[in-house]
């Protein structure tokens, strides 16, 4: 009976292991193929010799990184970290107080004004930033309105210039701003807020010691998802910037693809991605910092 | 509106920044002038020239072959991982691990699918595109598939088993048809991500086989045409109307 008994359990335990790889192997071996070992191989060829004819050859070498130390090449990466974060400080001065209007409407408005933000990331990107060059040509209608107004003489140089970099990068991933934000206004405990106000603290100061605490965790989502992919953008400084604003992007871009070069693109690659993680880390930190808060308080 | 107070400026700003570069491109489209830039008149010529251009449509054909595919695998794989995790491990790494692909910046993962095609000697090509796809979009599909399994009902399928149902069977008839909602929303997802995606495309397509993407790239790069204007307008007419019905399935769905 007891044997009998203890048969039927390991026939159990063998099915629900089938069952489990069955579900979990295909898809956990893909994201291992297809992502995992793709990025430990650029890795590994950060610490390699550029290859006579492309790829990649022996000896084993740190050269790539020190080459990475070249004062051109840390101003590509300053002038990208610039560039990203004023891309990013305009979403939040433009996205949190908009995510909080939204949270102010109607419930049936909400749901429109935020599929009405969606919308544009939703169309294809090189259109979204083909759209400024229409827009901000010498030609183009920005300039067309001034001139007739008469607020400028000759047409202002606008393509072509890191603003107009930022600009692309700013409409390309407002959204991303907007949403996380909204969702963590949206979930406040507004007994907070009441007992702020119950309490003296004027609306002024209950936004500030209440609601922006509470959402900063929000608001670093925000910030970090606008800021990853302006970071490692190449097609908007290319299209928008003309060539003359190079992003770190647009040099691993050209190792990988002009240079073959791909080493020095390893490193190059290594050094952003690991740069983006920090920002996770940082991330994750204060929001299990101002959680744990909440929690007690 | 009226309540808004002074965040009516920063709300309205949002939208005029959104909508306005759309809508010039939008008008411009109906411009009968050579000029992109400068009004000539009303017209429609430029969606003649579009649909008489081979490279766009031998491009959005690519596209859709890619999508179309990389759709299919990716909501398969993406599923099955999906209720894998929730239902046989409660690992909160392997849960991570699986939904990496979806936040990792795209550059990288490109240069690392182009690295290891390289390494392994395939020809790049619509397949090796299709291939990179998938391991996105099957992130997405999981995180989707995952949001809704946290709502479902255990018991209806512990009543499936009680009643006789072997795993197969209550498999097919519970767990698939109450997540078909989000499996349709995932699958929606990977194919408008799909349509649209570039940076990895342009390093893991081959020169012969350009998606649209790739090809809109090179129109954009080797100078601005009215013709751009047009594909432009076609191509809000089209994600607007996909954004517009998931929205309508989704809204339908939380009804039921």
């Amino acid at each position: 009976m007891a044997s009998t008994v203890a048969q039927g359990r390991g026939a159990d335990k063998r099915r629900a292991l089938g069952a489990r790889t069955a579900f979990l192997g295909p898809g956990l071996l893909y994201v291992t193929a297809f992502m995992t070992i793709p990025i430990l191989l650029v890795v590994s060829y950060a610490f390699l010799t550029r290859g006579r004819f492309g790829g990649v050859e022996f000896p084993v070498t740190l050269e790539n990184f020190v080459r990475a130390l070249d004062p051109i090449y840390l101003r590509v990466l300053w002038n990208s970290i610039f560039i990203a974060s004023a891309t990013t400080l305009l979403a939040l001065l433009i996205g949190y107080p908009t995510a909080y209007a939204i949270t102010r409407l109607p419930v049936r408005w909400r749901t429109v004004a935020l599929v009405l933000v969606v919308l544009p990331f939703w169309t294809n990107f090189l259109i979204r930033t083909y759209a400024w060059i229409v827009l901000l040509n010498s030609q183009g209608p920005v300039n067309k309105t001034l001139e007739s107004l008469g607020l400028i003489d000759a047409p202002l140089e606008l393509l072509y210039t890191r603003g107009a970099v930022i600009a692309g990068l700013l409409y390309a991933y407002l959204p991303l701003m907007i949403l996380p934000v909204y969702a963590s206004i949206e979930r406040l405990d507004r007994s907070l807020l009441e007992a702020a106000t119950n309490l003296g603290a004027s609306k002024f100061w209950s936004f500030i010691t209440v609601t922006l605490p509470l959402t900063l965790p929000g608001t670093m989502i925000g910030a970090i998802f606008v800021f990853v992919p302006s970071l490692g953008n190449f097609i908007v400084p290319e299209l928008l910037g003309g060539g003359k604003t190079v992003m770190v992007g647009n040099l691993i871009r050209d190792q990988f693809l002009k240079a073959r070069d791909w080493p020095f693109g390893a490193v190059l690659a290594l050094v952003m991605v690991l740069f983006l993680a920090g920002l996770f880390a940082v991330q994750a930190i204060v929001a299990r910092r101002i959680n744990g808060r909440g929690a007690r308080a | 509106m009226r309540n808004l107070g002074w965040l009516r400026l920063p709300f309205l700003l949002t939208f005029v920044f959104l909508y306005v570069p759309l809508v010039v491109v939008v008008v411009m489209s109906f411009n009968s002038g050579k000029q992109p830039f400068s009004w000539g008149g009303f017209s429609t010529r430029w969606y003649g020239v579009l649909a008489a251009d081979t490279a766009v449509r031998q491009g959005l054909l690519n596209t859709l072959i890619v999508a179309v595919g990389a759709t299919i695998l990716a909501t398969i794989l993406g599923t099955l991982l999906a209720i894998g995790l929730a239902r046989f491990t409660r690992s909160a790494l392997l849960e991570a691990y699986s939904l990496t692909p979806a936040i990792i910046p795209d550059l990288a993962l490109a240069i690392g699918l182009l690295v290891m095609f390289s390494a392994i000697g395939m020809t790049l090509g619509l397949h090796s595109v299709l291939l990179a796809h998938v391991v996105f979009g099957m992130a997405f599909v999981a995180a989707v598939v995952t949001a809704r399994l946290g709502q479902n009902d255990p018991s209806l399928e512990e009543a499936s088993g009680d009643l006789g149902a072997n795993a197969a069977t209550t498999f097919f008839k519970i767990t698939v048809p109450t997540l078909l909602p989000a499996i349709v929303a995932g699958a929606l997802l990977v194919f408008t991500l799909s349509l649209d995606e570039f940076v990895i495309a342009f390093f893991t397509d081959g020169p012969a086989t350009p998606t649209l993407p790739i090809v809109i790239y090179s129109m954009v790069r080797f100078g601005v045409t009215p013709e751009i204007n047009a594909l432009a307008a076609l191509l809000l007419l089209v994600s607007f109307t996909v954004v517009i019905a998931a929205q309508r399935i989704t809204r339908l769905t939380d009804a039921v």
